[in-house]
């Protein structure tokens, strides 16, 4: 019922933006007709016509002349724009009367409706995968063409004419290399690499075989080139073919050796630029996304520019690039980019399957003739099958591991064209070709067949056939440490057995990276650290991650889902033996999975008391330094303090935490009051608010913690945090972080069952802490897993947090104004005073934020003043009276995370003193 | 080869080697030369010292530990016949089994996928206890990660690779937990080297 509701919401939604694009059009505005989506994307490539892109351009100089005007003329109005808006109108009379609204839909006409179109898309995408059975039948593709047929036709409803048709320069300069860039970047190294030899020859030969076999005989070389597309690699062919027939009309395979060889040098270089340069961005975290796209983009444009393959020089750019660049940006701007990246991708592929469908319902685009698209589809089919089969009796003898029939049938079934292929049609010249629009007509039906018909049918083909599905988990540690002694194995029995083999190739080549280009390319602190301590790290962080993320299912795209995830939290059956040991709940090991397993069952209750104690216990002393700044994120010494202090308290806590699963008490929490009054720092109330937990359930409850963080913490879900703070470690060392310190919290924290105070050097790398503390009554094994898994999964909710609290907009500029007035103590702007229940609180948390140091003299006596203002003022000023050498009593920390959270999950009830009612 | 079939004379035994491991005349005859070449002194066995003349060896954080899987214990001198049946476990596996089929009734090929993790774990197990202790593995990730990692970090993985993989908690891997950690992965695939003919 509900999905139906919403179905007929999303037409609704479509048609009134179609019926209004088309209005908008009919009506005229006096400047020219703009050209539908495309521009919106591609302005640059308009506004100047006096250099036209060095690509193919099947419909150049005229064509653009009318949305260069358009352009322009946006351009000129942009100026007034805003002043408009500004002014009401006031001196821009129309008519009669004052326009205080403007109708200005033919200045954002472009955008809008590219906006609109996306929205729509993206709503169809969440309804599509409401259904859980249908998602898994159905493939995403088969959605968005049904999807773009409806807006077709809406479209040729409301306007009777084709509007919208793909321009060459958009999709060359912008779509193609949005697809690749994503499918380049995240491409699997190692398999890719592995199977080298394989990929490339199906990518070149296959191609060349099924363009000339099914085109000859069709007659008709350049559409049938056009279909057989699939892999990135392959599209290289056929823009170079295109290339080669529109501009020089003379091909030889000198040239085309020359344009992928060139463009795959291209591509290296500016990985080596990429790698280099953010080698050197650990100040300016907050442009290390930039780096990359812009990088990678230009190392397409560049190949583009010389006539070379920008797609080999893109992907190639982008396998190349990768390995150093992970190494060596923030977890947060790799999972940037990562989200980026498949945002854009998935925009692209909406855009041009949105584009075929309006195509396949306007019958003017194209025109039929069933010989040609039946001999098509038939000879598509069949010779994709003989050249995958000969292919592979070829490959077989060179492999060590030989493909066998299943493979082959699988390949031979699985050439889906889709997206890219229509596109390539659509942008052929129908000037020079003349039956452009029976290719258009072909290519539609193979995209619509193949999409449909194999792409609904490959599934049940592939199950019955038994293929062992590729259960895309990450390795565990013992994989991981495994394979790499194979790796070390085969190169020396190579080497004994006198060959030189992949291994010992590879080997060198491992030699070199090591010798020269890591130390080249990769940051000082980067590059000491061991891919296997990597490795071992990002595996527990992936275990804290299913701690939290539970459910694993936030992700909507397919492609998007991470496996890890999924595979731990989701799957009831014994996958691993990690899970085995896990789900059978060793005595020695807190494991995580029975955590998980564990239904919440008094959640409500637990996060109420443990709101009560958070609220009560401590508070803050510290806060962070307010600053907003497009340019940094802000991340302070004191954070990186907090978060020191904080894991070093997980570690304890997960400690008391496992010894008291079966005798947990009052001792315990006398404890933890003695080092709650024994901690000099601030930052760490999550472990001690933790007590709450063991008292009630300690079982459920960090479910229902990390439950409630994980909403917040989505984007950035994935790995973050770890590996970040051990390339800080580094900074934190040499240059802000003096070692008296970290030996002061370890004083602090060491009565406790906490561990003998590691060395100076040590309490940077927050898992060393864990490792080798004795803790009391927890095996060894379990001190030193568990509390690092556990650590890092609150360092993954607590940086969430953290992100969310701290750039928000509307907080930041009150800052100065707030500080002042607490220097003032008095004559405080009404709109101050009763901050409305979230606007106060953001007040209250910039407040927090703001107030570090600076105004501690005079905060005493304005501490009477401000009770009753409560929220914002108090609570800062309450807690940076307490002076640093005294105990701050139990009840008065709190950590703007565990603020903010509080107030997003629910009202921590009953503050102490200084919490007004505002905040709650 | 021309000169593959004259070398066949050299080789005790060639048949039976051919038949036990699957190698090829040609692989054998290869292999026979690159063993020739290694044995300096002409005994017809290496000795651990034959072996580090290959200077690639000395550069594998683990190379000691594979020359020493070549020697049975206590013994000092690998014979051409052993010296090809530890070869064996690398050969990739055949898609046409019908050789193998006629030995593999009563005995597994080397380069079967137990026979291959054998040979694996055995690297680990330096102790020759059938179990990787905790020891063992340090020592191999000591080796393998050389310097860049310190001891406690060793530690933590080691700890968790144990623990992972360790069923019946006694602290150590044993063979079939090993084999059960390693389930997953694709073992023909990653352990096949191709001998050149």
């Amino acid at each position: 019922m509900l999905r139906l509701t919403l179905l007929l919401l999303l037409l609704l939604l479509t048609a009134a933006a179609a019926a209004a694009a088309a209005a908008a059009d009919r009506s005229g505005t006096g400047a020219p007709q703009l050209r539908g989506p495309g521009l919106g994307f591609a302005p640059p490539v308009p506004a100047s016509p006096s250099a036209p892109p060095l690509l193919l351009l099947p419909q150049p100089g005229a064509e653009y002349g009318a949305p260069g005007v358009a352009l322009a003329r946006s351009a000129a109005e942009e100026p007034a724009g805003p002043a408009e808006q500004e002014d009401g109108g006031e001196h821009r009379e129309h008519g009669g009367g004052y326009r205080v609204v403007q109708w200005e839909w033919s200045y954002v006409q472009t955008p809008y409706i590219i906006a609109i179109w996306l929205l729509v898309a993206s709503v169809a995408k969440i309804l599509f995968h409401f259904s859980q059975r249908f998602t898994t039948v159905v493939p995403e593709s088969c959605m968005l063409i049904l999807l773009g047929l409806v807006l077709g036709g809406v479209v040729l409803i409301a306007n009777k004419k084709q509007l919208y048709q793909l321009e060459p320069a958009l999709f060359f300069l912008f779509l193609l290399p949005t697809i690749v860039g994503d499918a380049g970047y995240f491409m699997p190294a190692r398999l890719f690499f592995d199977n080298l030899g394989a990929i490339l020859t199906y990518a070149v030969v296959g191609t060349l075989w099924n363009a000339f076999c099914t085109g000859f005989l069709i007659i008709i070389i350049i559409v049938i080139i056009i279909i057989i597309i699939i892999i990135i690699i392959i599209i290289v062919i056929i823009q170079f073919y295109i290339r080669v027939n529109q501009t020089s009309r003379h091909s030889s395979s000198a040239s085309f050796l020359i344009v992928s060889i060139g463009g795959t040098l291209v591509g290296l270089v500016f990985a080596v630029i990429l790698g280099f340069i953010t080698r050197f961005t650990k100040k300016v975290r907050i442009i290390e996304p930039l780096f990359v796209f812009l990088l990678v983009y230009l190392a397409y444009l560049t190949a583009e520019l010389f006539s070379l393959s920008a797609i080999l020089s893109m992907t190639f750019c982008g396998i190349g690039a990768n390995k150093y660049v992970e190494a060596n940006i923030s977890q947060k701007s790799r999972t940037t980019v990562k989200y980026t990246m498949k945002t854009l991708a998935s925009i692209a592929e909406t855009i041009i399957f949105i584009f075929l469908g309006i195509s396949a319902v306007d019958k003017s685009k194209w025109a039929w003739d069933t010989g040609l698209v039946s001999c098509t589809l038939v000879f598509i089919f069949v010779f994709r099958a003989a050249g995958v089969i000969g292919q592979t009796w070829v490959l077989n003898r060179f492999r060590l591991v030989p493909l066998d029939k299943i493979d082959q049938v699988v390949m031979s079934y699985g050439g889906l064209r889709g997206a890219v292929a229509f596109a390539l049609v659509v942008l052929l010249d129908g000037e020079q070709v003349k039956a452009k629009d029976y290719f258009v007509a072909t290519t539609i039906v193979v995209v619509f067949f193949t999409v449909m018909f194999q792409g609904l049918t490959i599934k049940p083909l592939v199950k019955w056939l038994k293929v062992p599905r590729s259960t895309s988990r990450k390795p565990t540690i013992n994989e991981e440490i495994h394979e790499r002694a194979f790796d070390h194995i085969l190169t020396a029995v190579e080497d004994i057995a006198g060959l030189q083999g992949y291994h010992h190739w590879r080997d060198k080549w491992e030699q070199f990276d090591k010798n020269y280009l890591s130390k080249l390319l990769l940051r000082k602190s980067v590059y000491r650290k061991s891919e296997l301590w990597e490795a071992y790290q990002k595996i527990n962080i992936r275990d804290a991650i299913s701690v939290i993320d539970q459910g694993g299912n936030v992700l909507t795209s397919a492609r998007l889902s991470l496996p890890s995830m999924a595979s731990r939290a989701s799957f009831p059956e014994v996958t691993n033996v990690t899970n085995y040991l896990r789900e059978n709940g060793s005595g020695v090991c807190l494991d995580l999975q029975v955590i998980d397993n564990v239904p919440g069952g008094k959640v409500e209750e637990d996060t109420e008391t443990h709101h009560v104690l958070a609220g009560n216990l401590y508070k803050p002393r510290r806060r962070y330094q307010s600053h907003y700044s497009r340019h940094f994120m802000p991340l302070g010494e004191q954070e990186r303090q907090d978060r020191e202090v904080f894991q070093r308290n997980m570690r304890s806590r997960m400690e008391t935490f496992k010894s008291t699963r079966h005798k947990r008490h009052k001792k315990e929490r006398s404890l933890k009051k003695r080092r709650g009054s024994d901690t000099k720092e601030d930052g760490g109330d999550k472990p001690r608010r933790n007590v709450s937990w063991q008292d009630k359930d300690p079982v459920v409850v960090p479910v229902e913690s990390d439950e409630d963080k994980a909403e917040h913490s989505d984007p950035e879900k994935e790995e973050d945090v770890g590996i970040t703070f051990v390339a800080r470690k580094a900074e934190t060392c040499s240059l802000t972080c003096p070692p008296s310190v970290p030996a002061a919290l370890d004083g602090a924290q060491s009565p406790p069952p906490g561990p003998a105070s590691p060395s100076g050097g040590d309490t940077h790398l927050p898992w060393k802490g864990g490792v080798g503390s004795p803790p009391p009554c927890v095996s060894v094994e379990a001190t030193k897993i568990i509390p690092v898994d556990l650590q890092q999964a609150w360092n993954q909710s607590i940086s969430s947090l953290e992100s969310i609290s701290s750039p928000p907009a509307p907080a930041e500029p009150v800052h100065p104004r707030v500080s002042a007035l607490s220097r003032l103590g008095s004559a405080r702007p009404a709109s101050y005073t009763p901050p409305g229940s979230v606007v106060g609180s953001t007040l209250s948390i910039g407040a927090q934020l703001s107030q570090g140091s600076f105004c501690f003299p005079d905060r005493k006596k304005d501490e009477e003043e401000d009770e009753e203002d409560g929220g914002a003022e108090l609570q800062p000023l309450m807690s940076s009276l307490r002076p640093p050498g005294h105990a701050p009593g139990p009840g008065r920390r709190r950590n703007p995370c565990v603020y903010l959270r509080s107030l997003v999950t629910a009202p921590p009830p009953g503050e102490p003193h200084s919490r007004g009612p505002t905040q709650l | 080869m021309g000169s593959s079939s004259s070398d066949m004379s050299h080789i005790p035994d060639a048949q039976e080697l051919m038949q036990e491991t699957g190698f090829s005349a040609a692989h054998l005859a290869r292999l026979h030369e690159r063993f020739e070449f290694l044995d300096k002194d002409d005994r017809g066995e290496l000795s651990p010292e034959d072996f580090s003349t290959v200077s690639e060896l000395a550069m594998n954080p683990i190379g000691d530990r594979i020359i020493a899987a070549f020697f049975s214990p206590g013994q000092q001198a690998v014979d051409f016949p052993s010296f090809v049946r530890i070869l064996a476990h690398f050969r990739p596996t055949d898609a046409n089994r019908s050789r193998n089929g006629r030995n593999g009734a009563q005995q597994e090929p080397a380069n079967s996928r137990t026979n291959r993790l054998k040979f694996v774990f055995q690297l680990y197990d330096q102790d020759r206890d059938g179990k990787i202790s905790r020891e063992d593995l340090l020592e191999v990730l000591r080796a393998m990660l050389e310097m860049q990692v310190e001891e406690e970090q060793l530690q933590s993985i080691a700890e968790r690779a144990i623990q992972e993989a360790d069923l019946d908690q006694d602290d150590a891997i044993s063979f079939d937990e090993f084999r059960k950690s390693l389930e997953k992965v694709n073992i023909e695939h990653k352990m096949s080297i191709r001998f050149l003919e």
